[in-house]
C-alpha cells in the first residue's frame, strides 16, 4: 500500500493496527493506553544493589531466551558499555534469540554485528545504524527487519507498549550503590543521559553499570535508584576520546561558512526571529557555523534567543554563558565543554528523549521551537529527507532528532552541500525518506536556496528580504548537470529495515540491495 | 594504442581513481571497483571503455579503483595511463585531437 510520501508498503506489515504513514499531525488528538513495567519490590531494606559482574545481575534481572535489551549512546562510538552485557548474556548465560533495543548503534558495537550473523541477536529496533551492523543488517542477516525510529518515536513506541524493554542497561559515569546515575562527576563524563530516563521508567527491569562508584546519594541524579535492579562496578565504561570530542570546532571551510551565512539570512528574514525565539541546529559543519552568523543578526536587532534544545556543544554553551540564550535543554552532549556545562552553568538543564521529542505525549520541547536547521544525505524535490541510507542503499545513518523537530518546528532549514563526491545530494527520489517533505520548509545549497511551494509566508518573506532563491528542481538539475544522473538502485524483495515515522505508521521501509557489478551485462 | 609494459595514473583520494593498464590479449579485460558503484557503475564502466575505443586501445588488463570521480577525471586518468604505459605521456601529446 503507498502512503503519504509515495512509498510502497508491504501488506504483511500493516498487521496489529500498524498504519502506512498519512501525512502530518495524523494522530493528533487520539487516545493512547500506556504500558506499565513488571518490576519487582524491593522491600526489606538493603545495604547496596552491588552486585560482582554483568552476569550476576543479568541473572538476577531474570535474563532468558527471547529477552529484549535497551542501551542509550550517550558515550556515542566510545560505549564498551552494551557489547559487556550483550556479550555476558550470550557467552555466560547462553541466551539466545536477543532483540537489542538501543536509541543508536555505531562502529563501537560490532560484536553485535557479529552475534546477528550468528543469529543470537534476532532483532534490532534502533535510532542510528551504522558501522557493521548497518552492513549485516543491509545484507539481511537479521532475522527480523531492523525497526528503525527517531528519538520521539523511540519513547512513543515504548509508553504505547510496542517495545516492552525486559533490562534497560545504563551506562552511568557515576552511579551511587543503589542506582543513583549522573552523567557527571566520574571518570568518563558524557552530560546528559537524557535517552535513558524513558527506557529506566518502562524497562521491567534496569541494570546501572558504572566505573565511578560514588558516595549516596548521587543527586540530583538522571536516572533514578526507584528504577533500578542492580549496580555493577566495571574497569572502563568506554574510550573517552570516542565519547566527547575535545571541542566542535566552527568550520573554516568557506563552502560550509557561506551556507551558514545563507540559513542565518533566512532565518533573520523571517517572523519567528524575534526577542525570545527558540533554536535548534545539529553538528555538522554548516549547521554548527549557523550559530556564528546568528549572533551576528541578534546583535544587530539587539534580540536575545530564549532557549535552545538538543544536542548540545560548545558554541551552544558559550551563548548561553554571554547571556544570548535565556535557556539551554539538553538530551545529549557531543563535546567537553557542553559535557562540563549541563546542570553546572546556570539554565543549562537536563531533558529525557521524551521530553525532548516524543509526539503522542503533552508537551514534547520540539513542537515549540521556532526554528531548527539540519543536515541531510539526500533531499528529493519532493523535500523528502534521507538521513538513514547512503545513496549505495546500505543503512549507515540515523533519522535521530530530525523528523521530530522538523515536524514540530515552524520553519525547518535543511542545509547541506549540492554535490558531495559524485553524489548528487538534491535528487529526483531519495533512496529512504525518513522526514517526510511536508516537514521541511527550506533548503540551502552552496549553489542557491529553495523554498518548499508548501510555504508561500516564507517565499513572500525572502522575497521581501531580498534573498534570491530557485526552485528544487532547478538545484536538482544543476547537481545532475555536474555528476552525471544516477542510476536507480536495484533492489531484492526482502525487507531489511522497518522506518517508523515519528508517529508509529510506516514511512518506508529499506530492502536488500541487488548490488551491481561490472561483469552482469 | 598498444599497452607495452604497466602503468598507472591517479590516486586512491575521494572524487579521485586510481587507473592501471596492463599488456594483455584477450580485448579489454576491465575489473572496476567503484565507492558509487551501485548507481554510476554503469556509466564509469561506458566512460572508460569508451576512453580505450578512443585510444585504439584493443587488448589490455584495466583495473580501476574508483573513489566517485567525476566523468572528466575518469577520462583524464584513463588517458595518462595509457600514454604512459606506451611512453607517450612526456612531449608530443596529442591535445585535442585523440586526447580531449
Amino acid at each position: 500500500m503507498k502512503n503519504a510520501v509515495g512509498r510502497d508498503i508491504p501488506d504483511y506489515l500493516l498487521v496489529n493496527g500498524k498504519e502506512v504513514y498519512q501525512g502530518k499531525n495524523y494522530m493528533d488528538g487520539k487516545y493512547i493506553q500506556k504500558a506499565s513495567p513488571r518490576t519487582r519490590r524491593y522491600e526489606k531494606p538493603q545495604e547496596s544493589k552491588i552486585v560482582a559482574t554483568i552476569a550476576d545481575a543479568l541473572r538476577q534481572c531474570g535474563c532468558k531466551d527471547g529477552c529484549t535489551f535497551s542501551f542509550h549512546h550517550h558515550l556515542r562510538n566510545g560505549d564498551y558499555v552494551a557489547n559487556m552485557v550483550v556479550k555476558a548474556a550470550v557467552e555466560e548465560l547462553g541466551v539466545k534469540d536477543i532483540t537489542v533495543a538501543a536509541t543508536s548503534l555505531g562502529s563501537a558495537h560490532d560484536v553485535i554485528a557479529d552475534y546477528i550473523e550468528q543469529g543470537i541477536v534476532v532483532g534490532v529496533q534502533t535510532s542510528g545504524i551504522r558501522g557493521r551492523i548497518g552492513d549485516v543488517v543491509s545484507a539481511g542477516k537479521l532475522k527480523t527487519p531492523a525497526i528503525i525510529r527517531s528519538h520521539g518515536g523511540r519513547p512513543r513506541a515504548i509508553e504505547a507498549g510496542e517495545v516492552h524493554i525486559d533490562i534497560a542497561v545504563v551506562a552511568a559515569p557515576t552511579s551511587d550503590c543503589m542506582g543513583n546515575c549522573r552523567g557527571i562527576g566520574g571518570k568518563h563524563n558524557c552530560g546528559s543521559l537524557g535517552y535513558a530516563m524513558t527506557d529506566a521508567k518502562y524497562a521491567d527491569h534496569v541494570i546501572v553499570v558504572t566505573d565511578d562508584l560514588v558516595d549516596f546519594p548521587n543527586y540530583p541524579a538522571s536516572v533514578e535508584a526507584i528504577d533500578v535492579d542492580a549496580v555493577v562496578v566495571v574497569d572502563c565504561i568506554g574510550d573517552p576520546k570516542k565519547i566527547a570530542s575535545a571541542a566542535a570546532r566552527i568550520s573554516q571551510n568557506p563552502r560550509d561558512l557561506m551556507m551558514a551565512e545563507n540559513v542565518a539570512k533566512v532565518i533573520a528574514a523571517t517572523p519567528y526571529f524575534k526577542e525570545g525565539f527558540s533554536f535548534q541546529t545539529g553538528v555538522g559543519g554548516p549547521s554548527l557555523a549557523a550559530n556564528l552568523f546568528l549572533e551576528k543578526y541578534m546583535d544587530e536587532r539587539g534580540i536575545k534567543m530564549g532557549w535552545a534544545i538538543g544536542g548540545i556543544c560548545g558554541p551552544m554553551v558559550e551563548l548561553l554563558k554571554k547571556g544570548k540564550v535565556g535557556k539551554v535543554i539538553d538530551v545529549q552532549d557531543f563535546d567537553l565543554e557542553s559535557v562540563n556545562s549541563i546542570n553546572q552553568t546556570p539554565n543549562h538543564f537536563e531533558m529525557s528523549a521524551s521530553q525532548y521529542a516524543n509526539p503522542a505525549n503533552k508537551g514534547a520541547f520540539v513542537n515549540k521551537l521556532d526554528f531548527v536547521v539540519l543536515a541531510a544525505l539526500e533531499i528529493d524535490t519532493g523535500f523528502n529527507v534521507n538521513v538513514l541510507t547512503g545513496s549505495d542503499g546500505i543503512l549507515r545513518g540515523a533519522p535521530g532528532g530530525h523528523p521530530d523537530t522538523a515536524a514540530g518546528s515552524k520553519c525547518c532549514i535543511i542545509v547541506t552541500p549540492l554535490t558531495r563526491g559524485r553524489m548528487a545530494t538534491v535528487c529526483e527520489h531519495v533512496v529512504t525518506v525518513t522526514t517526510p517533505g511536508d516537514c521541511v520548509d527550506v533548503l540551502v545549497t552552496d549553489y542557491g536556496v529553495a523554498v518548499n511551494p508548501l510555504r508561500p509566508d516564507l517565499i513572500e518573506c525572502l522575497d521581501k528580504a531580498g534573498i534570491p532563491h530557485v526552485t528544487i528542481e532547478e538545484l536538482k538539475e544543476k547537481a545532475y548537470s555536474l555528476v552525471g544522473r544516477p542510476d536507480d538502485l536495484e533492489w531484492e524483495d526482502k525487507v531489511v529495515a522497518v522506518l517508523e515515522a515519528r508517529d508509529g505508521t510506516i514511512l518506508d521501509v529499506v530492502r536488500k540491495i541487488k548490488p551491481y557489478t561490472v561483469d552482469q551485462e | 594504442m598498444e599497452i607495452c609494459k604497466p602503468a598507472v595514473a591517479g590516486t586512491l583520494e575521494s572524487s579521485d581513481l586510481m587507473v592501471t593498464v596492463e599488456p594483455g590479449t584477450a580485448g579489454i579485460e576491465l575489473s572496476l571497483t567503484s565507492s558509487v558503484m551501485n548507481q554510476y557503475g554503469r556509466q564509469i564502466k561506458k566512460t572508460v571503455l569508451e576512453t580505450l575505443d578512443r585510444l585504439e586501445v584493443k587488448d589490455a588488463k584495466v583495473t580501476v579503483v574508483d573513489k566517485g570521480a567525476l566523468d572528466c577525471t575518469i577520462k583524464a586518468r584513463v588517458e595518462c595511463a595509457v600514454l604512459r604505459s606506451c611512453d607517450k605521456s612526456d612531449k608530443n601529446i596529442d591535445w585535442g585531437g585523440v586526447i580531449r
